[in-house]
C-alpha cells in the first residue's frame, strides 16, 4: 500500500442526516460505521446531525431526503441517499473503493 | 381535439362533486388578490387546503403562485413561503420585479420566504431504503419562522426527476398533501402540463379540492393567455375559460361571463360636442351611459365626431379616456386641430388621456383586460375607441363581437358614456357594419360620402337611437376650422334635400319645410 500515491491518507469527513431515531436513520448509522472501519479505518470522522434538533440545517445544507450521508471531504461534495444498505454503491458513491482497494 | 376530451371529463367530474350533497357548509375561502380570479372563485383559493396550478411551460404558474403570495403578504396579513425546485432565488427576485413586487424587501420583513430546493440527479448515489421527511422538516421550519398560513411548491413534481425512486415520491407526495391540510395553510402547487396529462406525474390525484389550468395560445399571430377553473370542490364556479393577462401589475384575469343587464338606464342627456347634432336627437344628445357607434367609410369624419366628443366631456370637466388604434396621442392632437378642435389643454389638463396601442401589439383579450384596467384605474366618466374595427387584426367577428358586449357591459355598469368608431369597407353595404355590433349599441350613427354634381359632400344620418326622439334625416354636414358643422336643411321644391353647391342655389331661393323633423321611437 502505497498512501502518497493514491492519496489515502486524507481524512474522510462524513456527515449523516436523520430525523430522529427511526429505522432507517439507525441502520443507515450502522452500515455507515461498518463500511469506514472495514475501508476507511482511522480516516474518517462521522458527523450525524438531527433535523429534528436542527432544523435550520434542512434549508441550510439543502436536504430533503432522509437519511443522507453527505461526503464533506475530500472535495467535490457527494450526496448519498438510503439507508445505506448497498454496500457496493455506498462505496462507489463515496469513490471509496477504486483507488483505495486498488493500492 | 384532445382540449375538448379533457375538459369533458373535467366537467363530469365536477357535477359528480357538486351533487355530492346538500348539506354541505359553505367553504372558507382565502382571497388571492388577483383581480378577476376571486370574482371567479367567489372569493379565492380553498382557506387551509392545496390548490393544484398547471399548465404548459411559460403559462404563468410561477408567478401567479408568486403574486398569490405577496398579496396574502401585502394585503391579507398572511405571510407566505415559496419552495422552489426550479427557479433560483435570484430569478425569482428578478421575475418578481417585473411584476412590480419586492421580494427582497417581503423576506427581509418575514412576510416572505424563499426556499430553493436544488435537486441534481447526476450528484446523487442511491442506496437503500429513504424517505422525505427532510422536506417535512424543512418546510415546516419555514413556516413555523415566519408563521406563513400560504405555501407554494413550484414544482415539486421535479421531485420526480430528480430522485431516482418514483414510489417512494408518490408516496411521500400523498403524505405530503394530508400534513399541509394539518398545518392550515392555504397552498399552491404547480404543475407542468404534458401532452394528455393535466401534470407529468399525475398531481391531480392529490390535489383534489381545486384545480386551476393556465393556457397560452396563439391566434392571429398573438398570444393569448386563458385560465379555467377545472375543479372546485364544494364551490360553485365558471367553468368558462378567462382570458387574463400579466403585466407590470400583476395578474389580471377577466372573467367572460357577461355583466348582465341589470344596469341602471339613465335619463341625463349627454351633448355630442358636434354643433347641431345634438337637435337630431331631440336636441339633447346622448343619454349617460349609452353606448354609440359611429360608422362610415375612410375619410367620412368618424375621428372628427369622436373628438368633439371627447371635448364636450372635458369642457363638462370630465374625464375622458380615448383608446387610439390607428394614430398616435400627438397625431390625433395635431389632426384635431387642423379642424379647430383643441385637445391639447385637456390633455395638459389630464381630463383627457389619450392610449395609443396598435391593435397586433396584444391579444384581443389582453388589449380587453388592458382597456378595462385603464378603465377601472381612472375612472373616466367618458370613452371614446376609435376605430373598434381595427381589433378585427386580432380576432374573429365572434370574438370582437364578444369582445366588445362585455366592455359595453362593463361600461355600462358604471354609467359610462361610450363612443365607438367603426370602419365601413367601401363596396359593403353602408348600413352593414363590419362586425354585426350595431345591436349592441343604443345609437348608431352612419357618416358618409354623397357624390353628386361632380362633388363629394359629407353626410351624417341616425340609423338607430334607443329609447329617444331623433331625427330621421340625412344631415349634410361640413368641416370647418371650428370643427364639425351640420349645415341647415335645404329643401328643393319637389321635397329633396339639396346638398353641396346644390344647396347653396336652393338657399337663395325661399326654404320649403326647413325643420328637421322628428320621429318618436320608443323602443
Amino acid at each position: 500500500m502505497n498512501p502518497k500515491k493514491n492519496g489515502a491518507r486524507r481524512t474522510w469527513r462524513l456527515r449523516l442526516y436523520v430525523a430522529g431515531q427511526t429505522p432507517k436513520s439507525i441502520t443507515a448509522l450502522a452500515n455507515l460505521k461498518r463500511l469506514c472501519d472495514s475501508h476507511l479505518a482511522g480516516r474518517y470522522s462521522i458527523e450525524v446531525i438531527d433535523l429534528l434538533s436542527q432544523p435550520d440545517l434542512a434549508r441550510r445544507d439543502d436536504i430533503v431526503v432522509i437519511p443522507t450521508l453527505v461526503r464533506q471531504l475530500p472535495p467535490p461534495i457527494r450526496k448519498i441517499i438510503g439507508d445505506l444498505s448497498n454496500m457496493e454503491r455506498v462505496l462507489v458513491g463515496l469513490d471509496v473503493l477504486p483507488r483505495d482497494e486498488e493500492a | 381535439m384532445t382540449a375538448t376530451v379533457r375538459l369533458r371529463k373535467a366537467e363530469s367530474t365536477k357535477r359528480a362533486g357538486n351533487g355530492s350533497g346538500p348539506t354541505r357548509r359553505p367553504l372558507a375561502k382565502a382571497p388571492t388578490g388577483i383581480p378577476g380570479l376571486d370574482e371567479i372563485t367567489n372569493g379565492g383559493l380553498p382557506r387551509g387546503r392545496p390548490t393544484l396550478v398547471c399548465g404548459g411551460a411559460g403559462c404563468g404558474k410561477t408567478l401567479l403562485a408568486m403574486e398569490f403570495l405577496v398579496r396574502g403578504a401585502l394585503d391579507y396579513d398572511e405571510p407566505g413561503v415559496f419552495m422552489s425546485f426550479e427557479e433560483t432565488p435570484d430569478d425569482l427576485v428578478e421575475n418578481a420585479q417585473s411584476l412590480g413586487f419586492d421580494l427582497q424587501r417581503l423576506a427581509a420583513r418575514r412576510r416572505l420566504l424563499l426556499d430553493y430546493v436544488q435537486l441534481e440527479r447526476d450528484k446523487l448515489t442511491e442506496s437503500g431504503e429513504y424517505d422525505l421527511e427532510g422536506l417535512f422538516i424543512r418546510l415546516d421550519h419555514a413556516i413555523e419562522a415566519i408563521g406563513a398560513k400560504r405555501v407554494v411548491l413550484d414544482t415539486i413534481e421535479l421531485l420526480f426527476s430528480g430522485l431516482p425512486n418514483k414510489f417512494v415520491v408518490r408516496a411521500e407526495l400523498v403524505r405530503l398533501f394530508r400534513w399541509l391540510k394539518t398545518k392550515r395553510v392555504t397552498a399552491i402547487v404547480t404543475g407542468e402540463r404534458e401532452g394528455e396529462h393535466l401534470t407529468r406525474h399525475g398531481l391531480e390525484e392529490f390535489v383534489s379540492d381545486c384545480v386551476i389550468l393556465l393556457d397560452q395560445r396563439v391566434m392571429k399571430q398573438s398570444a393569448t393567455r386563458r385560465l379555467r377553473i377545472l375543479k372546485y370542490r364544494g364551490s360553485a364556479h365558471g367553468g368558462n375559460e378567462m382570458p387574463f393577462l400579466i403585466d407590470d401589475h400583476g395578474l389580471s384575469v377577466l372573467p367572460i361571463t357577461s355583466l348582465g343587464l341589470a344596469h341602471e338606464a339613465s335619463t341625463a342627456h349627454l351633448s355630442t360636442g358636434v354643433t347641431g347634432l345634438d337637435a337630431m336627437f331631440g336636441k339633447k344628445g346622448f343619454f349617460r351611459g349609452n353606448s354609440v357607434l359611429v360608422s362610415g367609410t375612410a375619410g367620412t369624419g368618424k375621428s372628427s365626431v369622436a373628438s368633439h366628443f371627447a371635448e364636450a366631456a372635458c369642457r363638462r370637466g370630465e374625464r375622458c379616456l380615448y383608446f387610439a388604434f390607428e394614430e398616435s396621442p400627438d397625431q390625433i392632437i395635431r389632426n384635431m386641430r387642423s379642424i379647430g378642435i383643441d385637445l391639447e389643454p385637456w390633455t395638459r389638463r389630464d381630463l383627457l388621456r389619450v392610449h395609443a396601442q396598435r391593435p397586433t401589439a396584444l391579444g384581443l383579450e389582453a388589449h380587453l383586460v388592458a382597456m378595462h384596467r385603464l378603465i377601472d384605474d381612472w375612472k373616466p366618466r367618458v370613452v371614446v375607441v376609435d376605430p373598434v374595427t381595427n381589433m378585427t387584426a386580432v380576432g374573429t367577428e365572434t370574438e370582437v363581437k364578444a369582445m366588445l358586449a362585455r366592455l359595453i357591459d362593463f361600461m355600462k355598469l358604471r354609467q359610462i358614456t361610450a363612443l365607438f368608431t367603426s370602419l365601413t369597407e367601401g363596396g359593403k353595404a353602408a348600413e352593414r357594419t363590419d362586425l354585426g355590433v350595431s345591436s349592441l349599441m343604443d345609437i348608431w350613427m352612419l357618416l358618409g360620402n354623397v357624390e353628386s354634381n361632380g362633388e363629394r359632400n359629407r353626410t351624417i344620418q341616425i340609423v338607430k337611437a334607443r329609447g329617444m326622439a331623433h331625427s330621421n334625416q340625412v344631415r349634410e354636414f361640413v368641416m370647418t376650422d371650428r370643427g364639425v358643422l351640420l349645415v341647415d336643411i335645404s329643401r328643393r321644391a319637389d321635397g329633396s334635400v339639396a346638398i353641396g353647391s346644390a344647396r347653396g342655389a336652393q338657399q337663395q331661393a325661399p326654404l320649403v319645410g326647413g325643420k328637421p323633423s322628428v320621429r318618436r321611437r320608443t323602443k
